[in-house]
């Protein structure tokens, strides 16, 4: 049981946790994640790990299955049932030079930690985050702190850039020289940066989100294909070379159990 | 001792275990097996012939006296032999169960020749389950503390059967799990049908009896090291049983496609996550009038077409390259798979998953059909494709129970560690040592993948050389590795 410390909500569905994990805290790095429990019978769901401080680690959440509905319920005070961790490589961290983060939606949460580890490393950091929509453009004061340049931007124009982070990191990659890419978001926006920086030749990195189960290399549910090869996202990722990754296959592999989750909502809406 | 005549005993039918009938079980997910009332277990025990030297207990690898706890209860002494076994194998309720008893005791036994052995993993269940019933006779008794720490890192048979003996010398144990149930694979693997939970429940319970402290969610490697145990930790000695890890997948095209299962996962999501039940937050894939094919030949692979049968699957198949004969999975299991209605193709290979249309989802198989040529390293015999002779099976669902790979996690983070070529761990076989001073391990994550009672042998011997590692700073009967 790991007691929350602190809780409140970034934007509409988007909360930020700060929660009692003194072992886990020592030992995380940046691009590592979580298994969290928070129900019995509940599923293990992968969370990254924002933040850490003295003994406790910052989960950014977006209610969106069940797992994180009821999550996001929790306040300060609360328990998670299970916490286990800190799992997956850590993010290759270096002295590249300049290097463009890109995080899309909740993305933009699993994209602070190691933004913040590159800014330390020595490079000029170029923070690019967006959402739909104003309210959906979270942490641009927790970025700024850590980039040389901020860019929010919104599909809908109603917040700083009008437009996806694409055309914004085009934009970039236009003006000045860029030596790495990360880029964590929804798969589609994953994709897209992929293809903006291929012909540029920018290495470019991304973090999976296939469907997990034990999230300590045993099931293999989250295998991706990675460069024509069958990668474990829990063990050998959750980070890989967004240029090599099968995204249709990753976005086809996570409907697995839309069916599923659909007839659960409507049970729950009913009952 | 029995009062029957050699004569009397030779002539007596060996007694079968009660069982739920096939149309019944296959349903649900309740155990299968019922157990021997006393009276079916004094009448098996007491066909017993009380051999001089009794080769069942060479055959059985936790050396359990065997001949002792049959006269137990031959002469209705049920605790007495509850407590005999309990000498040799702390875990008989488990073992009773899910020991392939036909190539180990049963296999042994005098009687085998005559396809009439005696029933022993059925005798040291019941035994086992009615001294769980009635009172245990070996109350556990706080032993004098040593004041020394050992560090066990998995949960899984070897490192419950290391930590019992450990505690009950007196030191101090910790059981490290990475998965927030304890139990490794008594309880994200072999489903509840086979062994019920509750049964692993209980014997965990009486291990924290004993003193042993247990911590889930304790991801070993990732959380703390094994050198962190041994310094910061205050641990003096660690045992790794973390089992075997990373599923192995055919190699073969569309392994990706919706559908397509380790048996891991599949049998995870069963029983670990309860996925079966209408209250879990895990899903499983709606089996429910699907074909199901199942590759593989061993226990697992069984487990996995069962449950599959379970869920509803119209079609519950295993697909096995060899013949029947050299199928690993024990004689009780193909023959409950069989009565339940799984279906055992052969001689079969599976040369590429196909999918349904172009929806990501499997739709079939491709076959090759095999013939056996000589016999490998494993003695059995080489299967071989038979050129160009393919077909194509539609099924909805694949489970690929072919076996695992070491897990990476602890391993990456602990230098100084021998590995084999499979990147199982190198140990010495009396002490079960690793290259580390004072690092030992035993299970699957040194012999590949193997059965609960080698795992429970590498516990015990592994505690008894840690005891004396303890004491005397040195190896008992010290190897070379």
């Amino acid at each position: 049981m790991n007691r929350i410390l602190e809780a409140h909500l970034l934007a509409p569905d988007i909360k930020y946790f700060r929660v009692e994990a003194p072992k886990v805290a020592r030992k995380r790095q940046a691009g590592q994640f979580v298994i969290v429990r928070v129900a019995e019978d509940g599923e293990r769901i992968p969370l990254t790990i924002a933040d850490s401080g003295d003994g406790w680690i910052a989960l950014i959440v977006q209610g969106v299955g069940k797992t994180t509905t009821l999550l996001n319920r929790l306040e300060a005070g609360d328990h998670l049932l299970d916490l286990a961790g800190p799992l997956g490589v850590p993010s290759e961290i270096a002295r590249f030079g300049t290097v463009v983060v890109v995080g899309g939606g909740v993305g933009t949460a699993i994209a602070l930690p190691t933004a913040v580890a590159m800014k330390q490393a020595g490079n000029r950091v170029i923070s690019i985050i967006g959402a739909r929509s104003r309210p959906y453009v979270i942490l641009e004061e927790e970025l700024g702190a850590t980039s040389d340049e901020v860019h929010p931007c919104s599909d809908d124009g109603s917040y700083g850039f009008a437009g996806f982070v694409t055309d914004k990191l085009a934009e970039v990659t236009a003006g000045e020289t860029v030596d790495r890419v990360l880029a964590i978001g929804p798969i589609p926006m994953m994709a897209a940066v992929a293809e903006v920086t291929r012909p540029l030749g920018i290495p470019t990195i991304v973090s999976l989100n296939p469907i997990m189960v034990d999230g300590t290399g045993m099931c293999g549910g989250c295998r991706v294909r990675v460069g024509g090869e069958s990668r474990f996202a829990c063990v050998d990722g959750p980070e890989f070379d967004a240029q090599q990754v099968d995204f249709d296959l990753l976005a086809k592999r996570n409907t697995a159990y839309e069916a599923w989750e659909h007839f659960r909502r409507l049970e729950s809406a009913t009952s | 001792m029995t009062a029957l005549t050699r004569r009397e005993r030779l002539a007596r039918r060996p007694v079968p275990m009660p069982e739920r009938p096939p149309a019944e079980r296959r349903v649900d997910f309740d155990e299968v097996n019922l157990g021997y009332s006393t009276e079916l277990a004094v009448a098996e025990a007491e066909r017993c012939l009380f051999c001089a030297h009794p080769p069942c207990v060479d055959g059985c690898p936790a050396g359990v006296d065997i001949y002792g706890f049959l006269a137990a209860i031959a002469a209705g002494d049920f605790l007495d032999a509850a407590t005999t076994i309990a000498k040799d194998n702390s875990l008989p309720a488990i073992c009773g169960r899910v020991c392939p008893q036909e190539v180990q005791c049963e296999g042994a036994c005098v009687l085998a020749k005559k396809g009439k052995a005696i029933h022993i993993g059925h005798l040291e269940r019941f035994a086992a389950d009615y001294s769980r019933a009635n009172g245990r006779s070996d109350e556990a008794t706080t032993p004098l503390s040593s004041g020394r720490r050992v560090a066990v890192v998995g949960s899984g048979p070897s490192g419950l059967a290391c930590a019992t003996d450990l505690a009950k010398a007196g030191h101090e144990v910790t059981v490290f799990e990475a998965l927030h149930v304890l139990g490794g694979v008594l309880s994200y693997g072999i489903p509840e049908f086979r062994l019920p939970k509750e049964i692993v429940a209980a014997e965990i319970a009486q291990l924290e009896s004993l003193g042993v402290r247990f911590e889930t969610n304790a991801v070993i490697g990732m959380l703390e090291t094994i050198d962190e145990l041994l310094t910061t930790g205050g641990y003096d000695a660690v045992f790794i049983g973390v089992g075997a890890g990373l599923p192995r997948f055919l190699g073969v095209s569309g392994e990706d496609l919706i559908g397509v299962y380790s048996a891991n996962e599949f049998l995870t999501r069963v029983n670990l996550m309860k996925a079966y039940t209408a209250t879990a937050d895990t899903p499983v894939l709606d089996l429910y009038r699907k074909r199901v094919a199942v590759f593989g030949g061993g226990n697992t692979a069984m487990d996995s077409v069962r449950t599959a049968l379970r869920l509803g699957a119209e079609e519950a198949a295993i697909l096995y390259r060899r013949t029947e004969a050299e199928m690993p999975a024990r004689d009780e299991e193909m023959e409950h798979a069989k009565a339940e209605g799984v279906e055992i193709v052969t001689l079969v290979s599976p040369k590429e998953l196909l999918a349904d249309n172009d929806s990501g989802r499997l739709g079939g198989v491709r076959l090759q059909r095999m013939e056996l040529g000589e016999p490998d390293d494993s003695g059995r015999r080489r299967p071989q494709p038979i050129d160009g002779d393919t077909y194509d099976l539609a099924i909805d669902v694949a489970v690929i129970a072919v076996g695992n790979s070491p897990n990476p996690l602890l391993l990456r983070t602990t230098p100084g560690l021998d590995q084999t070529e499979r990147g199982t761990l190198v140990i010495d076989p009396t002490t079960c040592r690793t290259s580390r001073p004072g690092v030992f391990a035993g299970g699957d994550i040194v012999t590949g993948g193997a059965t609960v009672i080698l795992a429970i042998g590498h516990g015990r011997r592994a505690a008894a050389a840690i005891d004396e590692w303890l004491a005397k700073g040195g190896y008992p009967k010290a190897q070379r590795l």
